[in-house]
């Protein structure tokens, strides 16, 4: 049981990684990370989204009926994330305006729904809470990782923290304007997703087509 | 689920139907969304009050931002209540006569309503607004009886968005003191350059009105020629954010003109005896 609960937050960090496995998640991970800061709030909004859904859905799963579940699971993931905009507005407002929509697109976010659909609607609610808070923090790991390049060859500095000496302020660096405009974003993601499977070959996927077989077949 | 044979009423019996049956279906969607209609309710409302004196904060720093007054102490509150807040009619350039509070004064929503706005033909709507407010606010500094500087609310659109700002004018209605955005969504990197404080900062002291007393202030694409005598009505472009400048140039030039505060500047210049 302990040892289930630990695998359930510690697996999705690197060894299922919703982002860089599963593929999951990937426009707010483009859109947010230009600055860690604002990439550190929209983590946590979504670990929050992500945990409770996860633990509220779990809670009701025998009650929800199958022909309404996705609805179910959608209003319940909605009103969290209503809650969360209303707080960051609240307490966090330069954030929140920062962030602006992607808040609200929490609710179309992939990894909270596939989470709530293949986890939480099958497990008890405790488990079910970390799974959605491993998940969570496997998503924040990846989205801090690519915040910290873009912002750091986009703009020279780390958390708003100027570390590099910019160009156009008198220093030597000159901002690598492109790690600040969305693609940058894909780069970052792709090179990471190459660097954990080398480490991990075991996460790399066999191919679906073996072009030669198809060819083979063509001239038969 | 073990069910016992105690009496459970209307509800028990309803909720140990199948999942599937329609009674128990519509219940639970009933209950759902009953319970999540109250929590999201109880935050909008418990935080309501918090969120909107974010928001008028917001906006009293990026004024006392625009000034300068905020390198001087002092509590915000207690700095902002140096301004004395006004509605201009833009029509006349006068001082509107109404009940309404100009601090709390919403301009975004009377430019969004045809009885408190006008419609701006596309020749007269060079910022890229639509329609405009019949009123508008204006924050003003006084150093004793002398006016120190004027803030002009602006916005206008740039390359993706529309941009809403400050406009800060020195007491003789012609040097320009500041501009400041307080929000944008223009690329961060390029257009979001004009968030940059260096950039701004080539704002202060440029004149608004040229010898013939003609309206000329403009963000060039490029860089200014100091030796040119035009340099102090313009300001240097932003590489690769040619829109978004064009843009912030469009805007200043229609919030200080005739369809803006045109004729409120006319006024105070007639009344500073400058013209």
């Amino acid at each position: 049981m302990a040892s289930e609960a630990r695998e359930n937050v510690v697996n999705p960090l690197f060894n299922n990684n919703p982002i860089m496995l599963q593929v999951l998640g990937i426009c707010s991970a483009l859109a947010v990370t230009t600055n860690m800061m604002a990439a550190l709030m929209m983590s946590i909004a979504l670990t929050a989204v992500i945990t409770f859904s996860s633990l509220f859905i779990s809670m009701i799963r025998h009650h929800i009926p199958t022909n309404i579940r996705i609805i179910v699971q959608m209003t319940i993931i909605a009103s969290l994330v209503i809650i969360v905009d209303q707080m960051l507005k609240a307490f966090a407002y330069d954030a929140s305006k920062q962030l602006s929509v992607f808040v609200g697109l929490i609710i179309t976010n992939c990894i909270v729904l596939g989470r709530a659909e293949a986890y939480a609607m099958k497990n008890p609610p405790m488990m079910s809470m970390l799974d959605g808070l491993g998940n969570g923090l496997g998503y924040s790991l990846l989205l801090m990782a690519v915040a910290f390049f873009r912002e750091l060859l986009g703009s020279g500095s780390v958390f708003g923290y100027q570390v590099l000496a910019v160009a156009n302020e008198g220093g030597w660096y000159v901002p690598n304007g492109m790690m600040l405009l969305p693609p940058s974003a894909f780069f970052v993601i792709g090179l990471m997703i190459w660097a954990v499977r080398c480490w991990k070959p075991e996460q790399v996927e066999k191919p679906e087509y073996q072009i030669h077989q198809v060819h083979r077949t063509e001239t038969l | 689920m073990s069910e016992t044979n105690v009496k459970k009423g209307w509800f028990g019996n309803t909720m140990s139907l199948p999942n599937d049956d329609p009674r128990k279906t519509l219940l639970i969607a009933v209950l759902l969304c009953l319970a999540c209609s109250i929590l999201v309710s109880t935050a909008a409302v418990a935080l309501k009050p918090l969120q909107q004196a974010n928001k008028e904060n917001d906006i009293k720093r990026n004024i006392l931002a625009v000034t300068g007054l905020n390198q001087q102490p002092g509590t915000l509150d207690e700095l902002f209540a140096r301004f004395e807040v006004q509605l201009v009619d833009l029509a006349t350039g006068e001082y509107a006569d109404t009940d309404i509070e100009p601090t709390s004064f919403d301009q975004r929503r009377a430019a969004s309503d045809p009885s408190t706005s006008i419609r701006l033909s596309s020749a007269e709507d060079i910022a890229g607004i639509g329609s405009r407010s019949n009123l508008a606010p204006v924050f003003i500094l006084r150093d004793g009886d002398e006016i120190d500087q004027v803030v002009f609310p602006v916005h206008g659109y740039g390359l993706w968005s529309t941009m809403y700002g400050f406009l800060s004018l020195e007491g003789d209605f012609e040097t320009i003191r500041g501009l400041q955005f307080y929000e944008h969504g223009e690329t961060p990197g390029l257009g979001g350059e004009i968030d940059n404080p260096r950039w701004r900062s080539q704002w202060q002291g440029k004149k608004i009105y040229d010898d013939n007393d003609q309206l000329n202030i403009r963000v060039l694409r490029g860089f200014v020629d100091a030796d040119s005598p035009l340099a102090q009505h313009q300001v240097d472009g932003l590489s690769g954010a040619t829109l978004t400048a064009q843009g912030v140039s469009n805007l200043v030039n229609f919030w200080l003109g005739e369809y803006g505060f045109g004729p409120y500047l006319q006024r105070m210049r007639n009344e500073a005896g400058v013209i």
